[in-house]
């Protein structure tokens, strides 16, 4: 190995020395399974399932605070839950949606797949991988401890404007500290999002096999750089504007306080200028996935690659210019007015480029009408009904009317749910079988989708009736004489129909991976290179990196397999020159560090500050031994027992 | 390093075989960290401009607190501290962790005194100017953005001490972790040496501003100003060479990553600066 190689930052020295020598307390572990193998897992896909099975769980919550809402909706004057726990409801139903669902459904995607889809053996910081998911986690708990302590849930809606995330608004109803949690929680969340987007950023641009170049790149893993990118750059805005709540509530600064000059609007426009990328941060993965799905099960290559990718920048791009799209009747004076007007309505440009490229695709293709296939082309349909209603908000004019109507909660439920989730769902039956090595039943899977199809559209596109007819959003219930009764009752016997249907999917789910029907490898005749590894995939994931030659890379892979058997053994024989395949250890700092993370901010969102000194320690603790423990490793030898020219080299 | 081109097995840090790109991975996460935190400080200095342009009636006149002379003089301390920090990087890509660690225990110190200043001044402002977190949107905004910068700052020589000590590993790591321990300790002397040596230096100030003698102070300050030579004792004790070490070339990637960080975080100082001292702001009806 020449000098080069063996400085290489990420694999760093190595660290031969046995396990049991090291007579400290926290030795790294090498446990294979069990619950320390999971705490102290740096293997992409250990991570990834971790954020997926955790994304799911808060899914359910999420779910079952929507149907609270929507029962309380069902008939007017209804006082099945009180104005107090509406508000909690709707808080913590879409907080919990975006952040603790989908985000982290996408982050599970992110790292499941993209490192297989790039031919890596790992994400570019495997230890700051598991650490990100254990900061997802601490935020995920300190936003929800208001179930289990007296506190209260969070009550501020999930854009918390100001003054009501103000110290004089909390305490009046059930708990002071609600909104303390709220703003510690989403600070920590966002700790977790820039440190794992930093990392797939690092891993796609450095870690792709040899001949992998850009413009080769898998779709979803061009969205999934794309949705980093918007990570990175519009997580600050919403910590920067956190960080003066909190310091508004704690220390008594004026940042938002009227009465000591502060200004509310700063804070709307500190909370979209992260708000509005966030939206993309949502769907863009959403897109990467149906542009993995539609080729695949069209039986050709997606239609216009570059267009995709190029849109797919343009949309990221646009998406920093029209925050105050979600501002126009704040009197931003007629220029700014028109200026992000015209600018919301440019976005939908590369919006529909992409839409008329997924539809490029279908055309004249062999479609295979598997279910992931079912749920894509319901994206497709339902995306769309949603890029059109946040066309019409475009307009100022129109949208002075809609906002903050029922009208804006169909279009964004559109392209949430219609858009996000379907994409997820999809994404979940079509990886699958890659994970567990087993498949959905196709007649289980259709009757999921027919079953939340038909209940989601149920639910709201009644919406958009209500929101013309003057329904705010946001209301905790109305009178029976206003005409909003029918719709209302139309869309909850909707939400309770997709209820089921999220259920059923689940129990399909749970069912597939005790008794589904077992499949090999590459069940779909995929054309990306996670499909061509054994399932589930080993932790060295390649046996051999694979070196690419096209785009569609498994794809080019079958159709030339002399060539590419005989570049794998030149390859394999070179990994064993080197000494075989360098894996990084596990270790508990990840852990710990983020441990400490919890336990600090938890107490000082209860304003417990000695518990909160502690809670910093532990993180300092954490990262200190962390820097100091180096990457360790170990290393494999897949290929060697072959016999053949890889073991003769060695 | 172009001009090496010839040296055969000489390591090129700026170029990694083992990337798709040639570009260390730690050096790639840096620049992309700071990028974000542009945006970071970009929300915190447009909060700052919003308040300095529309202020409250009755805001407090920031001409009337700010002594551009003293900031200035701290925000000279601080660009130098980058020189140092640079020589840092020079030294150990060539390998010479002895000059390496003199120039990081320069930019330590520099950073310190840097903060030094900020302590001083917000001490100052607070004292004299009447000027605190609450009581202006003004005060909100000047404490909250170079409060953010100065634990930007605080951090850095927090990583700086850390690497520093980090260059006393051992290479003979073979008993376990005791150096982690010995590390820990040099560390603790670190913090110790600092807090108790600023303790000392603010009450030689006092001293002298009220003034008392030498002879006063030493005679009011023994105990402290003994710990400081004690602590700097300590510190001088636990530096000498260990033997060879398991710091070199191959950590170059690992000081320059943090001297992205330094150099940026003085380049936002440079920014801050004029924004929040320099320009004298015309108040919009
Ligand atoms: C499970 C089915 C769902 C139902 C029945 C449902 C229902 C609702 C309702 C009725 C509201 C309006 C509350 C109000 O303003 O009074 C709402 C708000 C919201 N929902 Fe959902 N929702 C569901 C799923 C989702 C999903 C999957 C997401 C995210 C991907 C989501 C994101 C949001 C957001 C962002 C809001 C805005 C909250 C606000 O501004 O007040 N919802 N939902
Ligand atoms: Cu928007």
């Amino acid at each position: 190995m020449d000098q080069s190689l063996t400085k290489s930052d990420f694999i760093g020295h190595d660290d031969h020395a046995p396990a049991a020598k090291r007579s400290w307390m926290f030795a790294r572990p090498d446990h294979k399974t069990g619950i320390v193998s999971w705490l102290t897992t740096v293997d992409h896909k250990r991570i990834g399932f971790l954020y997926g099975i955790t994304a799911l769980f808060f899914f359910l919550v999420g779910g079952a605070e929507a149907l609270m809402i929507r029962t309380q909706l069902a008939v007017p004057n209804n006082t099945f839950i009180s104005a107090q726990t509406y508000n909690e409801m709707f808080t913590m139903h879409a907080t919990t949606m975006i952040f603790l669902a989908v985000m982290p459904l996408s982050a599970a995607f992110f790292n499941y797949i993209m490192p297989l889809q790039i031919g890596a053996r790992d994400v570019a910081f495997p230890r700051l991988n598991g650490f990100a998911f254990w900061v997802f986690l601490a935020g995920a708990i300190i936003l929800n401890v208001g179930f289990f302590h007296k506190a209260g849930l969070p009550d501020v809606g999930w854009f918390g404007y100001a003054p009501m995330t103000a110290k004089a608004f909390s305490s009046e109803f059930v708990g002071d500290n609600s909104t303390d949690l709220w703003v510690m929680g989403l600070q920590v969340l966002g700790v977790s999002s820039v440190v794992g987007s930093l990392n797939f950023l690092v891993t796609i641009i450095n870690m792709r096999a040899p001949g992998l170049t850009m413009m080769r790149l898998p779709v979803f893993t061009w969205m999934t750089l794309f949705t980093a990118f918007l990570i990175v750059l519009s997580f600050p805005a919403i910590t920067i504007a956190l960080v003066e709540v909190m310091m508004d509530r704690n220390f008594g600064t004026n940042f938002f306080e009227v009465s000591g000059g502060g200004l509310p609007i700063l804070w709307q426009h500190l909370f979209w200028v992260f708000g509005h990328p966030e939206v993309y941060i949502l769907i863009l993965p959403a897109m990467g996935i149906i542009s993995e799905i539609l080729p695949c099960f069209s039986r050709k290559p997606l239609f216009g690659y570059p267009i995709v990718v190029f849109s797919g920048a343009v949309i990221g791009f646009l998406g920093f210019g029209v925050w105050s799209h979600h501002m126009f009747t704040t009197g931003m004076g007629t220029v700014a007015t028109a200026a992000f007007s015209m600018a919301t309505m440019t976005i939908a440009v590369p919006t529909g480029v992409k839409i008329f490229n997924w539809i490029g695709t279908l055309w004249k293709g062999h479609l295979m009408m598997r279910t992931p296939m079912m749920f894509a082309l319901g994206f497709v349909w339902m995306f769309m009904t949603g890029g059109m209603s946040g066309i019409m908000h475009s307009a100022a004019p129109a949208d002075a009317q809609q906002q903050d109507s029922y009208f804006i909660v169909a279009h964004f439920h559109y392209v949430l749910i219609g858009g996000s989730i379907f994409a997820l769902l999809a994404g979940i039956h079509y990886w699958f079988p890659l994970m567990f090595g087993r498949k959905v039943s196709e007649k289980a899977g259709k009757w999921s989708f027919w079953i939340i199809f038909v209940g989601f559209n149920l639910t709201f596109f009644p919406m958009h009736f209500l929101g013309l007819n003057g329904m705010p959003r946001r209301t905790f219930t109305y009178d029976g004489n206003m005409g909003w009764t029918s719709a209302n009752q139309l869309a909850t016997l909707g939400s309770y129909i997709l209820g089921i249907g999220i259920a059923y999917y689940f129990i399909v789910m749970i069912y597939t991976y005790f008794k589904g029907e077992k499949v090999g490898r590459d069940p779909w005749d995929g054309r990306t290179l996670e499909w061509s590894i054994p399932n589930p995939p080993p932790a060295h994931n390649f046996d051999v990196t694979p070196t690419v030659h096209a785009r569609d890379a498994f794809w080019y892979e079958k159709t030339h397999q002399a060539e590419i058997a005989a570049e794998k053994a030149k390859k394999a024989a070179e990994d064993e020159a080197h000494g075989g395949i360098h894996m990084p250890s596990n270790s508990w700092f990840p852990f710990i560090t983020a441990a400490g993370m919890l336990i600090g901010s938890l107490c000082f969102a209860f304003h417990y500050i000695p518990g909160a000194i502690v809670g910093l320690g532990i993180t300092f603790f954490g990262a200190w031994m962390w820097s100091v423990e180096g990457p360790g490793g170990y290393h494999l030898h897949p290929t060697k027992s072959d016999g053949d020219a890889s073991s003769a080299s060695h | 390093m172009s001009s090496h081109a010839a040296t055969a097995g000489h390591i090129d840090h700026h170029h990694d075989a083992t990337t798709s790109t040639g570009i260390p991975n730690k050096k790639l996460f840096m620049w992309a960290f700071l990028a974000s935190d542009c945006m970071f400080f970009g929300s915190l200095i447009a909060t700052h401009l919003i308040y300095r342009l529309h202020p409250p009636a009755g805001s407090p006149d920031p001409r009337d607190l700010f002594s551009i002379e003293l900031t200035s003089g701290s925000t000279f301390i601080l660009l130098m501290s980058s020189l140092l920090m640079a020589l840092a990087v020079n030294a150990i890509q060539k390998g010479n962790v002895a000059t390496t660690r003199k120039m990081l225990l320069g930019t330590i110190i520099f950073g310190l005194i840097f903060l030094g200043g900020q302590v001083y001044e917000f001490n100052h402002f607070v004292k004299v100017g009447g000027l605190t977190l609450s009581n202006s949107v003004f005060g909100s905004t000047f404490y909250t953005l170079t409060g953010t910068h100065g634990t930007h700052v605080a951090i850095g020589v927090l990583w700086l001490v850390l690497m520093y000590i980090r260059t006393f590993k051992p290479t003979d790591d073979s008993n376990g972790q005791g150096w982690i321990a010995k590390g820990a300790l040099h560390f603790l002397a670190f913090a110790g040496a600092v807090v108790v040596g600023m303790y000392t230096l603010l009450a030689l100030v006092h001293a002298y501003e009220e003034g008392h003698g030498l002879a006063y102070y030493f005679s009011h300050h023994f105990i402290s100003f003994g710990g400081t030579i004690a602590l700097i004792g300590a510190l001088i004790w636990f530096a000498r060479s260990p033997g060879p070490v398991d710091f070199g070339e191959a950590n170059a990637i690992d000081v320059e990553s943090m001297g992205l960080y330094w150099h940026f975080v003085d380049i936002v100082w440079i920014v801050i600066f004029p924004v929040v001292y320099l320009l004298e702001y015309i108040v919009l009806p």
